[in-house]
């Protein structure tokens, strides 16, 4: 697996991620699908540190929400390098939800060349797909930030909004 | 027309080192060739039959003579000396060296051009009316929303990575020069019942296989709001387009599937809980966008001119040229003038480099340094003095580009089909060049009058054949090349598709039985001034059918 990229830097991966019938670990943090959570949220939201979610790109936060609001750790998934819901599900968490807790990138798009539009989006950990350099990750992530778009969402203020300061 | 200013420099220049660097790193062996693909599509380079394929953007068709220059430039220094203009107010090279594409865009950024985003599942170019600014019937320019919509657009991180691609298009004149009905998104600016600015937005139109004409979903949108709307539909479409088909994937099958109503509640829903405030256009905004579109200085005088009605009495090859390529200009004494990019014998829509240079001479000396590209891939020299019309034409015609057919059967549109694209399945050039020799007497043209032929190499529908008066479509039989033929298409504000004429005619039957229809239009229409379209809207598929498929029994 490719290194985690959280808080611009490599970190520990802390996380074991569980199939639907994979046991729970003894240690460390467990993320389980978003189907297993809703089956077994009673025993899962007992464990500490708190369990992670698995969230299937497709899956309609307007629904979900409530019951995944007191998580603190989301992933997304990209299941295809051109597949791009989770784009929209990462700022809907942000935006409308007010989610504050770690939304972590997983798949296929994990790569240097959609950095800046994970970070944009609201992503703020990432799961590197195996054949990504860290480095250059975490350069292109340092760039995206300090950079000025026409648009939100953004790091830094909008050309938009600059122009109007002008 | 619009100037970069710092930050859209900075942004083309930024793109234009990424996309350098993720070429060094393809061809190194580093980045996947499915991903190289996905990533150069969204720079505007396909990988076609035989070469790379390079497709430049013309933000809603306008360009400076500067501009236009620079295209003449890339056509002679890394393509074979033409270019391609499209239906997309955008131009292709078919040409170019892969490894030295980053040093094409390196150049379009000298003239503030880009490539960005004509290309993959995102949103693309956003195109005019190419008459918007002169255009009598206008309510307001649209370029200044347009521009607005673009720099939205490019870039935008959540829509970067849609089911499939994503083309809107603005019109803001009673006459529909966009085709605005058959976009992704198609933006009327109308003014409400209270005289407030606003849009009618339309969404699921569209050509290619499943052709469909846009519902509209909002009847008014107040003018603040154009960009929230359009981030509540791009973000339902992302969320829910289907991703498991490619030929399902555009916005109008979910239209579809979900119905127009469902789906503008799906919109409004989405849209209801935006942060509007965060996305409102402020006056200042629209002013400062509209100053970039300002009505060029037109000398009142201009209008006292008679050497023009002379020069059209006296010199009849003038007259028809101006019957068929000068259009009226919303200032006394100016004219609009067509430059036809498909005289016979050319593939429609090229254009050399030498003759755009020469384009751009003229734009600068008679036209406010400024040309348009237009939807059926001609140019347009917007603001030309009526005194000066004449010296024009006897330029474009000295290289070519005054043929007098603008919106005549000949003016057809086509894709590049065969000869270029790796998905065709028949050829459409030469069978615009047969039909070409067959209508070869402008005379009997003129009597023919309006007719839009449009014709397309495949079922994708570039050539936007079933929005053609006449469609023509290449299909493959057994490894053949057929033609399927659709009457009665439009674009326009009555916009509709074609039907079916019945089985494919050959390759060596396809320009004579257009011929057929042809007459069979002359035969049936009531008196010259029926077109063609309205004829066969009253008179109906049945004579058509009959000459076309009596011939072939006979
Ligand atoms: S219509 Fe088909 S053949 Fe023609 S350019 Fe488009 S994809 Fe290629």
């Amino acid at each position: 697996m490719g290194a985690l990229i959280r808080n611009g830097r490599i970190d520990d991966d802390d996380v074991v991620l569980l199939g639907d019938d994979d046991t729970l670990p003894v240690s460390g943090r467990a993320v389980v699908t978003l189907a297993r959570w809703l089956a077994e949220r009673e025993t899962l939201s007992a464990l500490a540190p708190k369990v992670g979610i698995l969230l299937p790109n497709t899956a309609d936060l307007a629904e979900s929400w409530p019951a995944i609001a007191d998580r603190d750790l989301l992933c997304l998934s990209f299941p295809a390098f051109g597949d791009g819901r989770a784009y929209s599900q990462a700022r809907l968490l942000r935006e409308r939800y007010g989610f504050a807790g770690e939304i972590r990138a997983t798949g296929a798009a994990v790569v240097v060349d959609q950095a800046a539009e994970l970070l944009r989006c609201g992503f703020d950990a990432f799961s590197l797909r195996d054949d990504q350099k860290a480095e250059a990750f975490i350069e292109r992530l340092a760039a995206a930030g300090t950079r000025r778009w026409y648009q939100r969402p953004a790091q830094v203020r909008p050309v938009f909004e600059e122009r109007r300061g002008a | 027309m619009y100037r970069y200013d710092r930050y859209d420099q900075e942004l083309v220049d930024q793109r234009v080192a990424q996309f350098r660097d993720q070429t060094q790193r393809f061809l190194a062996g580093e980045l996947p060739d499915e991903e190289f693909r996905a990533l150069r599509l969204r720079n505007g380079l396909y990988i076609q039959r035989f070469a790379p394929m390079l497709r430049i953007s013309i933000p809603y068709g306008l360009l400076s003579a500067k501009q236009l220059r620079m295209l003449a430039h890339i056509a002679r220094t890394y393509d074979k000396d033409y270019g391609h203009f499209t239906t997309r107010q955008n131009i292709q090279f078919n040409w170019p060296q892969l490894e030295r594409v980053p040093d094409i865009l390196a150049d379009l950024a000298s003239v503030e051009m880009h490539a960005i985003q004509t290309s993959g599942n995102c949103i693309r170019n956003i195109t005019a009316d190419h008459l918007a600014g002169v255009a009598r019937d206008e309510l307001i320019d649209p370029r200044p929303y347009c521009e607005i919509t673009r720099q939205w657009a490019t870039f935008h991180p959540e829509f970067n990575w849609l089911p499939r691609k994503f083309k809107i298009a603005f019109s803001s004149s009673t006459t529909d020069r966009a085709a605005t009905r058959v976009h992704d998104i198609g933006v009327h600016i109308v003014r409400n019942a209270d005289g407030e600015l606003g849009y009618s937005i339309y969404v699921g139109g569209g050509l290619g296989r499943m052709p469909m004409i846009g519902h509209r979903i909002r009847e008014f949108l107040p003018e603040a709001d154009l960009l929230s709307y359009l981030e509540a539909v791009l973000r339902v479409y992302n969320r829910l387009g289907r991703r498991d088909n490619i030929h399902r994937a555009r916005i109008k099958v979910l239209v579809k599937e979900q119905t127009p109503a469902r789906f503008a509640q799906l919109v409004e829903a989405e849209w209801a809980q935006l942060d509007h405030a965060a996305f409102r256009l402020t006056a200042d905004d629209l002013a400062r966008m509209r100053a970039h579109f300002t009505e060029h200085p037109y000398e009142p005088s201009a209008a006292a001119d008679v050497s023009f009605d002379r020069a059209v009495a006296n010199d009849s090859a003038f007259a028809s040229f101006v019957k068929r390529n000068v259009r009226e200009h919303r200032a006394a004494g100016y004219k609009v003038v067509f430059v036809s990019l498909k005289p016979q014998g050319v593939a429609p829509g090229d254009m050399t480099s030498a003759q755009m240079d020469l384009v751009a001479d003229l734009a600068e000396r008679y036209s406010f340094g400024e040309v348009r590209a237009t939807h059926d891939q001609n140019l347009v020299l917007a603001d030309v003095r009526q005194q000066d019309v004449h010296a024009v034409w006897e330029a474009l015609r000295g290289a070519g580009l005054a043929t007098p057919n603008i919106g005549l059967l000949t003016d057809m549109i086509c894709c590049p089909g065969l000869d270029f694209c790796s998905l065709a399945n028949a050829g459409s050039i030469g069978v615009a060049a047969d039909i070409n020799d067959l209508f070869d007497s402008l005379d009997h043209l003129h009597d023919i009058g309006e007719i839009k032929l449009k014709m397309s190499g495949c079922m994708n529908g570039c050539g936007h054949h079933t929005v053609g008066h006449i469609g023509i479509l290449g299909v493959d039989k057994k490894g053949e090349e057929w033609y399927q033929v659709t009457l009665g298409g439009s674009a326009e504000d009555d916009a509709s598709l074609g039907d079916r004429t019945g089985p494919s005619f050959s390759r060596e039957e396809i320009a004579g039985a257009v011929r057929s229809i042809v007459d069979v239009y002359l035969e049936q229409r009531r008196d010259e001034e029926e077109t063609f379209l309205q004829c066969y809207r009253r008179v109906g598929m049945a004579p058509f059918k009959e000459r076309l498929y009596a011939e072939e029994t006979a």
